[in-house]
């Protein structure tokens, strides 16, 4: 099973990356304020469309 | 920021610019959305239509009609294309670029480069298209397409992520909302797995050999099977749900912090789970089994998310008493939940010696494609067209409804047929006489199956037939009502969108 050694360096890889990220979601503060960040697309502003698409 | 000035009724603006955009609400580049939006519907009937076809063909195998192009072996490879890339594909380029730009208050990144997506993407499935039925294969379960395809996809898939990702970059909301965690990491997994496992060696301009062999090359294959299921067919949907269903509801996630965590628990553990596919294989055991327990932890995160995205109707259920396309996104999320408990239980090595190679696999990716991913992407589909073509509504809600229904009944008779037959198989094939010779030949197994093929063509033409009755409500949700306005009015949008940047 020689495609072992590709396959696992790969997800060894792979989770010592999505750990920086995970990592670097946290030093951004990204987790500060989740109820604030579940309702903002509620209040979000974003009702526009294209010029060319404006609701009639 | 420089104020759209809203016309008036009778105006000497109105007649030429009626523009309606709120003060400070950035006017977003949705024209690849618009496309992807209705490239989408148009993908789902043919891909649907080529699907009760090819059910047709197991039930009456004359439907063959003895043309190599029609027959079963390349129609096949052409309705898993079809709905999963085409329908499922454009479905999810238009949530994700549509959701990118509103939860991060800013225009796209490169609208071009959108463009180029889009009409790539369409390339690409054209190619498909044609070389499917031609017979052109590289033999490998949804990633058929040859080498010259396979570079074509790779080029669009980079010009989507960095439209994506270009757009997270430039984003006017520090916090990024969930849906985009998802949506990126559909973007960037299936891009990793695309490259593994398409590699090839080219001996001819439609013609090439795996880069591996024998067991080593099943092992890559459905390292990348599976992970295309998680990844293409979950992770990228659960984009569209965290964002679909809160707007739909006018209520935020019941828990935003599980959304968070169910990102984070899903991506870390789904990697392995592809071994499954190959139980009692020349596949050492132990790979069997590392496969089978991944599979095993997988269904916390998906059931904790399924639960968080049914939850957020709590305190609200009318809503889905009176909204059609809430009854979309929430029965999706139960058809969720089904597969992703049925998935697990069938990667047991136990179960799988009943299941494997019986319709009943078939029945369970079935309740995860028409249910989940079909219903999720007709709910989305219901919420953007009006939007993207600048109507209030659809045409015809009470067609919505009907449509729910007629799709609803479609699943359960094709499940239903599927999981019974697929225990029948099982039974019948494993059956041995005391003296261990077989109870039942293999076409005796075919000959009790038709039945179950018969329910199941009739399951899938209802599902047909429901997106039949989606493209003519958008085709009369576009003819109908006042004409979107042609030309875009030049000064205070562009300011707006200058100030913006």
């Amino acid at each position: 099973m020689e495609v072992l050694y590709l396959l696992i360096p790969f997800s060894v890889l792979l989770v010592l990356a999505l750990l920086a990220l995970f990592n670097w979601a946290l030093q951004a503060d990204q987790f500060a304020d989740l109820q604030r960040e579940g309702e903002r697309i509620l209040t979000d502003i974003g009702a526009g469309v294209d010029a060319d698409q404006i609701a009639n | 920021m420089q104020t759209a000035v809203p016309a008036l009724a009778g105006s000497p603006a109105a007649t030429s610019t009626p523009v309606r955009v709120s003060a400070a609400a950035p006017a977003y580049d949705d024209g690849a959305v618009r496309l992807f939006t209705l490239a989408a519907v148009l993908w789902g009937v043919v891909g649907m239509a080529v699907g009760v076809l090819i059910a047709a063909q197991l039930t009456w195998p004359e439907l063959n009609f003895g043309v190599p192009w029609l027959s079963y072996g390349r129609l096949r490879p052409l309705h898993t294309n079809a709905v999963i890339f085409a329908f499922g594909g454009c479905a999810l380029m238009a949530s994700s670029l549509y959701v990118v730009q509103r939860t991060s208050q800013v225009r796209l990144f490169l609208p071009k480069l959108a463009a180029f997506v889009f009409w790539g993407w369409q390339a690409v499935i054209v190619a498909a298209a044609i070389t499917l039925p031609l017979g052109y294969t590289q033999g490998k379960e949804y990633a058929e397409l040859e080498w010259p395809i396979d570079i074509l996809i790779t080029i669009v898939w980079v010009a989507y992520a960095i439209v994506f990702f270009g757009t997270i970059g430039i984003r006017k909301v520090r916090h990024i909302y969930v849906a985009n965690w998802f949506f990126g990491a559909f973007i960037l997994t299936v891009a990793l797995l695309h490259l593994v496992n398409s590699a090839a060696i080219p001996v001819g301009p439609w013609k090439s050999y795996s880069a591996y062999a024998g067991v080593q090359d099943a092992m890559i294959q459905w390292w990348y099977g599976h992970n295309a299921v998680g990844f293409f067919l979950t992770a990228g949907f659960l984009g569209m749900m965290y964002y679909f269903i809160p707007k739909q509801a006018e209520r935020p996630v019941y828990s935003y912090r599980l959304s968070i965590v169910h990102f984070w628990a899903l991506i870390f553990t789904y990697m392995w789970a592809g071994p499954h596919h190959l139980h009692y294989t020349a596949l050492p055991d132990w790979v069997q089994s590392v496969g089978m327990v991944f599979s095993l932890v997988l269904l916390a995160p998906s059931w904790g998310g399924m639960i968080n995205g049914i939850m957020t109707l709590s305190g609200a259920w009318h809503k889905l008493r009176d909204d059609p396309i809430l009854k979309f996104l929430i029965v999706a999320l139960s058809f969720y939940g089904m597969a992703t408990f049925e998935g697990p239980l069938m990667s047991i090595k136990t179960v799988n010696a009943l299941s494997h190679y019986t319709d009943w696999t078939i029945g369970h990716v079935h309740a995860g494609a028409l249910g989940w991913v079909g219903l999720i992407s007709m709910g989305t589909l219901y919420y953007l067209v009006p939007r993207m073509v600048g109507r209030k509504a659809m045409y015809s809600v009470p067609a919505i409804e009907l449509h729910f229904w007629i799709a609803t009944i479609g699943i359960v008779l094709y499940i239903a047929a599927m999981w019974m037959a697929g225990v029948m198989q099982g039974l019948m094939w494993r059956d041995v006489h005391p003296d261990g010779t077989l109870v039942y030949s293999f076409v005796e197994s075919v000959k009790a199956t038709f039945p179950f093929y018969l329910i199941r063509f009739v399951g899938g033409l209802l599902y047909l037939a429901g997106m039949l009755l989606m493209a003519w409500n958008v085709v009369m949700t576009m003819r109908t009502g006042n004409a979107p306005v042609k030309q875009a009015p030049a000064s205070p949008l562009v300011a707006s969108s200058a100030a913006a940047a």
